[in-house]
């Protein structure tokens, strides 16, 4: 006898984590349809176009953010890694007119990469919480932004055209920009589900002690993730120079809060171990798409944040009532050998 | 050095292991041949713990040499001991909860199909292979969450069997197994030996150890007190080899008259904690309270003090019921704890000796909810030069004191309550010698002074020093009262080990 049937305890496990993504589906669901009986507009190709492409930069960021809250940590410098890696990238174009679109978007890359590497340092060497480690250097970011920027604003008319035109232009119908975002958060989905080094880090999140026992490198790990997270974010960067074309040293201020909702709406265990990549990008595309929704419907803005606050709450006492469920449901029944 | 026959798998050698002014391994020696079950006895805290994470490549020695197949090897972590073929059994097993099962045993070693992706089919499917083996039926994925200990062992034996591991090492496997479940255990075992493995059994279940092992190792104070095969070894010799200390005069208990009942525990339990715990501390009384770690002695006390709930039973303190699960009602009651984790539980190590010592007092010194610092400094000046506390400076951090004075600041809190109760729990874990005689005077002076003290302590010497009556649980039961007279440390340790009546 090779083959195991399925047990209980792993048809409810996979049950209760499919429902959890479902969820999100449904839930887009129940505001994309009233919102398209009021307004049938809101559901041509355009405006899905910009559902898509409003909730793109954020799950991008998303992706990222996953890694790091899969290992029990978090990363709050994400705007602001964000906003130093955009200010450089227009800059650069700015400046000098003649740069390849790729090497500037690289440019942002290297800015979020050398960010993530700063807090992984600190988080991985340095032995200090993340949440402290990364709540400083989310001002430390921002100063060096502010430092940089000298109060400038670059503009539109100072950046290249082609580099403009990948924030509108589309292949097949589809922006470019959700193309690149759906190519990101793939990658990460897979990385996570697929290589050892992405199980590793759900192994940290959910028991870090015996993470160490079983050798896994962890320090190596939550570096990586670190620096994977920064490396998202200076592309989420250099996406969003192409995307709004107006750049100072303001930009994408507070956006971390923003992803930290998304990861959690979408399902990710805030406390680590469990939770995935694709999740995590359907919350932030629910989030975004319930902000359109409200401006269809001409509900005043300041609704959206108390709804977003209130998705996120139900989010995770749905998550709580799960985690309980499966807990409970696990520990009824063993598959004793009988 | 007795050694075995077949050269040996593993080789410790003189190693010795100090935790700062701990000595927790002193020149231990320890040879495990392959095809043998070798049995590692002590007492608690004799040093079993840090000699297995020492195999395992937690700790590093600081002297002594560690010798694979008579290769020098050193440890960076546990990757290496892993890597050299060592796998550890922890008594509860470290698994991750949210992976699946599959995904424990072949943690950082999945199978791989083109493009290094994790091959999931061929991890479930060596997994199956692996517990048809054990003789296991686990789906491999399942997550590991919710698993029995029992099973979350046989993950772990599936992990060691999965990376063809010689040596295994087994802490307490069967401390918390059902009878079945130990004979599966005990299957695997065999298989193991088998196989040519040498298996390292920690256990405190002598019957056990003889059914099961060839050899044994005995360690007392962390030092190497004898090595040799079973055969021909009873229980009772082996306790004797574990315990064989002399009694010294450290101890020096006062003899009083028991007065009134001021603790009276009656059929207490915690469902699968301890079960039917009932006893009574007289004024003037210090009661030991005995057995080995995990048999739920310091549980019993967090659930007298209420910090833990009980889920039957009745406390009274003074002839007046306790209301259960409140540790403010136990401490109106004029009920007093020490607790065993005194840095974790017992102080608040970044404030001040001042601070510490007033922190039950609060209600008493403050005017009006406001505390001001002289009330505060007067109790604690007093109740230093009482037990002649050791500080800088009563605002010094309690956190530069030594463990003796820290536990003195943990007494010092309790005492100016003027408790009628007080329970201690390893009241002299971790101090030095001069300090601990300090304490068991005071203690002793308590009960001359009508104070009903009941003692938990894994020093066996300590108990039968200072208790004028020992209990002793054994799995979460109180298995057997002893009066001073008739205390002696064979007899404790035997009802400990769940042996009492058998030989005695």
């Amino acid at each position: 006898m090779s083959v195991v049937a399925p047990s209980r305890a792993r048809r409810v496990t996979e049950t209760i984590g499919r429902a959890r993504e479902l969820g999100i589906v449904v839930a887009l669901a129940l505001v994309v349809i009233p919102t398209a009986l009021v307004n049938p507009r809101f559901v041509e190709a355009q405006s899905i176009r910009d559902l898509l492409l409003n909730a793109s930069i954020v799950a991008i960021l998303v992706a990222g953010q996953t890694l790091v809250v899969v290992t029990r940590n978090v990363d709050l410098s994400v705007g602001s890694t964000l906003g130093l890696s955009a200010f450089l990238t227009a800059q650069t174009f700015a400046d000098h007119p003649d740069t390849p679109i790729l090497v500037g978007l690289l440019i942002g890359v290297v800015v979020g990469t050398a960010c993530g590497a700063v807090n992984g340092i600190l988080v991985a060497a340095g032995r200090v919480p993340s949440l402290v480690v990364t709540l400083g250097t989310l001002y430390v970011f921002r100063g060096i932004d502010f430092a940089l920027a000298h109060g400038r604003q670059i503009n539109a008319s100072e950046l290249p055209d082609d580099l403009l035109a990948l924030g509108t232009s589309r292949i097949l119908g589809i922006p470019w920009l959700v193309v690149v975002t759906v190519v990101v958060v793939a990658a990460a989905s897979l990385y996570m589900r697929w290589y050892r080094s992405g199980r590793d880090l759900y192994a940290i999140g959910s028991n870090p002690e015996a993470a160490v026992l079983a050798g896994i490198a962890v320090a190596r790990r939550t570096f990586g993730a670190f620096l994977l997270s920064g490396t998202v974010a200076g592309l989420a960067g250099a996406l969003w120079v192409a995307r709004y074309g107006t750049v100072d040293a303001a930009a994408a201020t507070g956006l971390e809060l923003q992803v930290i909702a998304a990861v959690v709406v979408g399902g990710v265990a805030i406390f680590g171990g469990s939770g995935t990549v694709v999740g995590a990008a359907l919350g932030a595309l629910l989030l975004s798409t319930i902000a359109s929704c409200l401006v269809v419907l001409r509900i005043p803005a300041f609704w959206q944040q108390a709804i977003s606050g209130a998705l996120l709450i139900g989010a995770i006492t749905v998550d709580r009532l799960l985690a309980l469920r499966l807990s409970r449901e696990l520990r009824g029944r063993s598959d004793h050998d009988g | 050095m007795d050694l075995p026959p077949d050269p040996p798998l593993v080789l410790l050698e003189g190693v010795s292991k100090s935790f700062g002014a701990v000595r927790a391994l002193t020149d231990v020696t320890l040879a495990l041949a392959p095809g043998e079950a070798h049995a590692l006895l002590g007492e608690n805290g004799a040093g079993k713990s840090t000699l297995i994470k020492t195999l395992a490549g937690v700790h590093r020695p600081d002297a002594g040499r560690l010798l694979v197949d008579g290769e020098e090897a050193r440890f960076s972590g546990p990757a290496d001991a892993k890597a050299a073929g060592i796998a550890v059994i922890y008594q509860e097993p470290a698994l991750f909860g949210d992976l699946s099962i599959a995904e424990n045993v072949y943690t950082g070693r999945q199978p791989l199909r083109s493009g290094r992706r994790i091959d999931t089919r061929a991890m479930h499917a060596d997994t199956t292979a692996l517990f048809t083996r054990l003789g296991v039926v686990l789906d491999p994925a399942r997550p590991a969450r919710g698993l029995s200990i029992a099973d979350q062992q046989m993950v772990e034996i599936a992990k060691a069997l999965s990376f063809d591991a010689r040596v295994v090492v087994m802490d307490e496997p069967t401390a918390a197994l059902s009878a079945r479940e130990v004979e599966r255990l005990f299957a695997v075992v065999e298989l193991l030996r088998e196989q040519g493995a040498a298996v390292l059994f920690v256990s405190h279940r002598l019957d056990e150890v003889f059914s099961l092992c060839q050899r044994a190792t005995v360690l007392r104070d962390g030092k190497h007190v004898w090595s040799g095969p079973l055969t021909g070894e009873t229980p009772d010799g082996l306790v004797r080899r574990m315990v064989g200390r002399e009694l010294s005069a450290l101890f020096p208990k006062q003899d009083t008259e028991a007065g009134d009942v001021l603790l009276s525990v009656s059929r207490l339990t915690r469902e699968g904690v301890f079960t039917d715990v009932s006893f009574d501390v007289r004024a003037g009384e210090i009661v030991g309270l005995s057995g080995l770690v995990g048999a739920g002695r310091s549980e019993v006390a967090r659930a007298i003090f209420g910090i833990d709930g009980v889920d039957a039973g009745e406390v009274a303190v003074g002839g007046k019921p306790l209301r259960l699960g409140s540790p403010t009602a136990a401490m109106a009651a004029g009920i007093g704890f020490v607790p065993e984790d005194r840095r974790q539980q017992g102080l608040v190590v970044d404030a001040s000796v001042e601070r510490n010592v007033a922190l039950a007092s609060l209600g008493r010194l403050s005017w009006f909810g406001l505390l001001f610092g002289r009330g505060e400094r007067r109790l604690a000046e007093d109740w230093a030069i009482k037990l002649s506390i050791k500080a800088g400076r009563l605002g010094a951090a309690v956190s530069t004191l030594s463990g003796g004075n820290q536990q003195k600041v943990v007494l010092a809190k309790w005492l100016s309550r003027r408790p009628s109760v007080l329970i201690v729990d390893e009241p002299t874990r971790g101090i030095d010698v001069g300090t601990k005689a300090e304490v068991h005077r005071l203690l002793s002076e308590l009960a001359s002074e009508g104070v009903a003290v009941l003692m938990i302590s894994s020093e066996l010497p300590e108990v039968l020093g200072m208790a004028d009556r020992v209990l002793v649980m054994h799995e979460g039961r109180l298995v057997e009262e002893i009066a001073r007279a008739d205390a002696t440390e064979e007899r404790v340790a035997l009802a400990a080990a769940g042996r009492s009546g058998a030989e005695s």
